[in-house]
């Protein structure tokens, strides 16, 4: 990223060259093992570190977060930063790989030394990330949306407090599907980790709500074409649920139109297959009367409060979601607002906590821990939310949209208990 | 349609492997960029028709160079073809990363109806591209059996150091050949834009199914690759009927390697090392 | 090779693994943590080399070797409560069942089908990784954490930088110092002598079928222990790994740093990973440069860094 508007800065050249001519030296600089600059640190600018995906294939994503972040930092920088203190985003692409994002969070902890990092959306690339930040004990807040922090299996240093998690959002809509849609429900989803929690986790709540799961129709990954799948759902489903991430997704809907026709059952998706896509792309007329998850409306209208109002003005999209400066550039509003919750959750965690500095993590993480809820509003446009500390993951409301002339409106707000499960795994008992 | 889209694709890389003996790692990048061109002519002129015959040419260029500035220089050299191909595929991915963006694009079709039969229905444009691709097919081999260009092709192919010696004009054949390759998996790229979208990083795909295609075809046989792209596109589809899909990928990829591995000039074709 | 020279080739090893030691005193975190994933990635390069460089066969599938490493430490620990040690053999075992079969299978295959065999057989043992989710993880993976190695009643966990650099390094030095030991060993040159003229070799008298095979098991185990020390050191198992970008890496590092020296792919790991690292932090087109570069090498460096090296300079270098 070239742009230095708002705060968020890509690393200069210069200190990228310094970091290479150290290594070049290796000479005059302090023993391995003095971890974090201590001469400045508590004083000057806030450095949060950036995990993002600017390549690979969470490049779509990768670049609203971008955007998202910039603008949230602005909003902040302008009201006076966190706890007195300017914020200073240092981003770094981790190429959606899981093998360089653990590089990265190495890179922006011992070597650009901020004082924390978040940012980070494919589990994959969060999963093996997840234990470096742990070992270099550093908080590690992720904008992800899979179940792996509220699962237990990653580490008290990783939290995702600005976005909801799959499981929350299968919880809250399956009841609604089932009353309102259909009770013989066929799950189309591809056949990785993404796909296997809607299959797991809507099968389990279907099943116990009087639901009937007629098949499980896994896609395997890189697939171009999918007219021989929709053959294996069975003629009295009702409703067909989808869930396609990916860059096929337009090909999907074309070629279940052309399999079903007028003869549709009804259609359940999650956005997160639309996210960055015209919703009046060629070929997606299909959708017209189906419905969709949605984690923040895609469309604004009369309705639209005014703090979402403002939120989306900053970001820089218009009322049908896309980037002002170009129409044609669709957002990823149902996953980006997480980044802005995120940064405003880290500002209110640090000025409660008096985080100044690395050895303060244990003030910043319990604090976190001890929040309960966060009010609706400018910080927190998507809704208010519930944050269950030993969990370390936030509960908020979902949405449920329909496609009507080619706009996602939303019909239905479900209610923060409904997406609530009995919670695993209990982060506040480990160590720090 | 998807066989048929298969063949052109692999057709380019089977005509490149064979004639010139080297592994085009780039191919699937072709075929992204004819689809992204087409994209980008569609889009600003609103001519489909345009953009079909724009892509396969402009990518078709870009080939050209890369043969005269890279491939040519290093003598097609197997190894360090497929390193430099490698750096050709980073190139263009990421030079489309960075100017066309991560969007998956489509492109409106230009013709639109739906065949419908009792049971389910089938997309007119599909037969469309199934149509538009027989078609370059047959004038592929045409080209490659009628012309004196094509003939120049089967005794580089054959011999080439013998078709030297009959004043073949060896390099301008390699380099035509390396280009008409490019073309044809552009121009499948760009066929299967309003079925499919044009997205940067679909080139891996189509690569992989290429090379499944050409190994089991055999080496330049234009028979081969037509044939087993057939057997490939429909087995497929025949294959994930009896299996799980993923389960039915595992099962067809171990197919093709075993039936190289034993039979390394693939079902049709010569010896292939 | 006269007996001094092989002397000084040897000398200059143990001084590039001295080095490496010395190294971790004086880098600042950042680089201590990079040099020591360079190392483990380094010996998997050091595998790759073995098959590309001194049997003359390019695999575009050795990514299966790696996974199967990562695979089999990080299932049998994950599932099977495994220790680090018995994780390590459990992955090297399985990489030796792997690369066994894989050479079994490919014995009849050279050049392109050989790449190509082995590019789909990884495809399918990646495809595997993701079918069989529910026991691996599939793309999204899993972690292992809290691992370490007691030795003399003292616990070294992996989580410790120092621990890690120096277990990278131990690992790193096996496979340097096999790979050098081939290239002087009597069946190391059959398989060089394999590369140059598999007919006149087999006419010679050599069983080169077996000579083969034998070069397919060691790259496969060289690199699957590489994957099955990732997976300890940076506590993570996943498909991605298994992929077909991770078959290329090590043919570049390999390359650029020169196939068919010993050192070679220590040096071509190093410069892309630190070229990678920094050229990311410019420009999001990074890659555009990582294959200009690529380009720019086979054009006017052919033999890699110390191939190169080696042609003008130091002809000794094994």
């Amino acid at each position: 990223m070239s742009e230095t508007s708002g705060g968020v800065k890509s690393v200069s050249r210069r200190t990228v060259l310094t970091g290479a001519g150290a290594v070049a030296l290796g000479a005059g600089l302090p023993g391995p093992w003095v971890r974090r600059a201590t001469a400045q640190a508590g004083q000057g600018p806030l450095r949060l570190g950036f995990q993002v995906h600017r390549t690979g294939i969470g490049a779509v994503y990768g670049r609203w977060y971008e955007r998202t972040t910039a603008a949230a930092v602005k909003l902040i920088n302008e009201k006076g930063g966190i706890a007195g203190r300017q914020v200073e985003i240092v981003a770094e692409d981790d190429g959606t790989d899981p093998k360089r994002g653990g590089e990265v969070v190495e890179k922006l902890a011992t070597h650009h030394k901020v004082d924390l990092i978040f940012g980070t959306l494919f589990s994959h690339v969060v999963i093996a990330s997840a234990p470096r930040a742990g070992e270099l004990k550093i908080p590690y807040l992720v904008v992800s949306e899979g179940y792996h922090v509220a699962s237990g299996k990653l580490n008290r240093y990783v939290f995702q407090p600005g976005i909801t998690d799959v499981r929350a959002q299968v919880t809250a809509v399956a009841p609604w599907i089932l009353k309102n849609l259909g009770k013989k429900v066929t799950l189309i989803f591809p056949d990785y980790a993404f796909g296997h929690d809607h299959r797991d986790f809507f099968s389990k709540v279907a099943t116990a709500q009087g639901g009937t799961v007629r098949a499980l129709v896994p896609i395997p990954p890189t697939e171009t074409s999918f007219t021989k799948y929709f053959p294996r759902v069975p003629a009295d489903t009702e409703v067909l649920y989808h869930v396609m991430v990916g860059p096929g997704v337009l090909t999907f809907v074309k070629e279940m139109g052309e399999h079903f026709g007028a003869k549709r059952p009804q259609i359940f998706g999650f956005v997160d297959s639309l996210e960055g896509v015209d919703m009046a792309s060629p070929g997606l007329d299909y959708l017209e009367g189906t419905y969709f998850w949605e984690a923040f409306p895609r469309y604004a209208g009369p309705a639209t409060p005014a703090h979402v109002r403002t939120y989306r003005e900053r970001v820089g999209i218009n009322d049908n979601g896309a980037n002002v400066n170009d129409p044609k550039d669709v957002s990823t509003a149902s996953h980006m607002f997480g980044c802005w919750e995120t940064l405003f959750v880290i500002k209110q965690a640090v000025e409660k906590s008096g985080y100044k500095k690395p050895s303060d993590y244990k003030a910043f993480i319990e604090t976190l821990e001890g929040f309960q809820s966060f009010a609706e509003g400018l910080e927190h446009p998507q809704g208010p939310k519930k944050f269950v500390g030993r969990l370390h993951q936030v509960f908020g409301q979902q949405l449920i949209s329909k496609v009507e002339k080619r706009r996602l409106a939303v019909v239905h707000r479900t209610a923060i208990e409904d997406s609530m499960y009995a919670p695993e795994a209990d982060y506040t008992k480990q160590p720090l | 349609m998807g066989a048929l889209v298969l063949a052109l694709t692999a057709l380019g890389l089977s005509l490149v492997f064979g004639v010139m003996r080297i592994v085009n790692v780039a191919h699937g990048e072709f075929f992204m960029l004819g689809a992204i061109v087409a994209w980008y002519v569609s889009t600003l002129t609103g001519s489909f028709l345009l953009a079909l015959l724009v892509a396969p040419v402009a990518v078709a260029g870009v080939a050209v160079l890369a043969d005269r500035f890279v491939l040519r220089r290093i003598g097609y050299e197997p190894e360090s073809t497929i390193v430099a191909t490698i750096g050709l595929l980073y190139i263009l991915q990421q030079t489309v990363l960075t100017t066309y963006g991560p969007y998956a694009r489509p492109v409106e079709a230009p013709v639109y109806f739906r065949v419908d039969f009792p049971w389910f229905g089938y997309s007119g444009y599909k037969l469309v591209v199934a149509g538009v691709a027989a078609v370059l097919l047959l004038v592929t081999w045409m080209a490659l059996s009628r012309t004196t260009l094509g003939l120049q092709m089967r005794a580089t192919q054959q011999d080439r150091e013998m078709a030297q010696a009959f004043a073949v004009p060896v390099g301008r054949v390699y380099t035509v050949v390396f280009g008409v390759g490019a073309g044809l998996a552009a121009a499948a790229g760009a066929l299967i834009v309003p079925v499919q979208q044009a997205h940067y990083l679909m080139g891996l795909d189509a690569l992989l199914m290429s090379f499944v295609v050409v190994i089991l075809g055999g080496l330049g046989s234009l028979r081969g690759t037509l044939v087993a792209a057939f057997v490939v596109g429909l087995s497929d589809g025949a294959i994930s009927v009896l299996f799980s899909p993923t389960l039915a990928k595992i099962v067809a990829t171990l197919l093709v390697a075993l039936v190289l591995a034993v039979r390394g000039r693939g079902l049709f074709g010569e010896e292939l090392a | 090779m006269t007996d001094d020279r092989r002397g000084l080739a040897l000398g200059l090893h143990l001084g590039v693994l001295a080095l490496l030691g010395a190294l971790q005193l004086v880098l600042p975190p950042f680089h201590h943590g990079m040099v020591a994933r360079v190392m483990v990635l380094a010996a998997y390069a050091v595998g790759y080399n073995v098959l590309l460089g001194y049997t003359g066969l390019m695999s575009l599938g050795h990514a299966m070797f790696f996974a199967a490493g990562m695979y089999g430490t990080g299932l049998t620990i994950q599932h099977w409560g495994f220790g680090a040690g018995a994780g390590f053999l459990a992955g090297i075992v399985a990489g030796l069942a792997v690369a066994a079969a894989v050479g079994l299978v490919t014995l009849r295959t050279a050049g392109p089908a050989f790449l190509i065999v082995t590019m789909m057989l990884a495809q399918a043992f990646n495809l595997a990784t993701l079918y069989f989710n529910d026991v691996t993880g599939g793309d999204q993976g899993f972690i292992l954490s809290g691992l370490g190695l007691d030795l003399f009643g003292v616990r070294l966990a992996f989580a410790d930088p120092a621990v890690k650099y120096n277990a990278a390094l131990v690992v790193f030095a096996a496979c340097l110092l096999l790979s050098f030991w081939l290239t002087g060993s009597p069946a190391g040159r059959v398989l060089l002598a394999l590369k140059e003229n598999e007919e006149r070799t087999r006419l010679l008298g050599y069983n080169t079928v077996r000579c083969r095979l034998f070069a397919v098991v060691v790259s496969g185990l060289l690199s699957a222990v590489a994957g099955s020390t990732y997976t300890l050191l940076f506590s993570y198992v996943g498909s991605t790994f298994g992929g077909i970008l991770y078959s290329i890496y090590p043919l570049l590092w390999t390359l650029l740093g020169g196939a068919g020296t010993t050192l070679g792919p220590l040096v071509g790991t190093l410069v892309m990973t630190y070229f990678v690292d920094v050229a990311s932090a410019i420009t999001t087109g990074y890659l555009i440069v990582v294959g200009a570069a690529l380009i720019v090498m086979v054009l006017w460096a052919p033999a890699g860094i110390v191939g190169g090296i080696r042609v003008r300079w130091a002809p000794w270098l094994p």
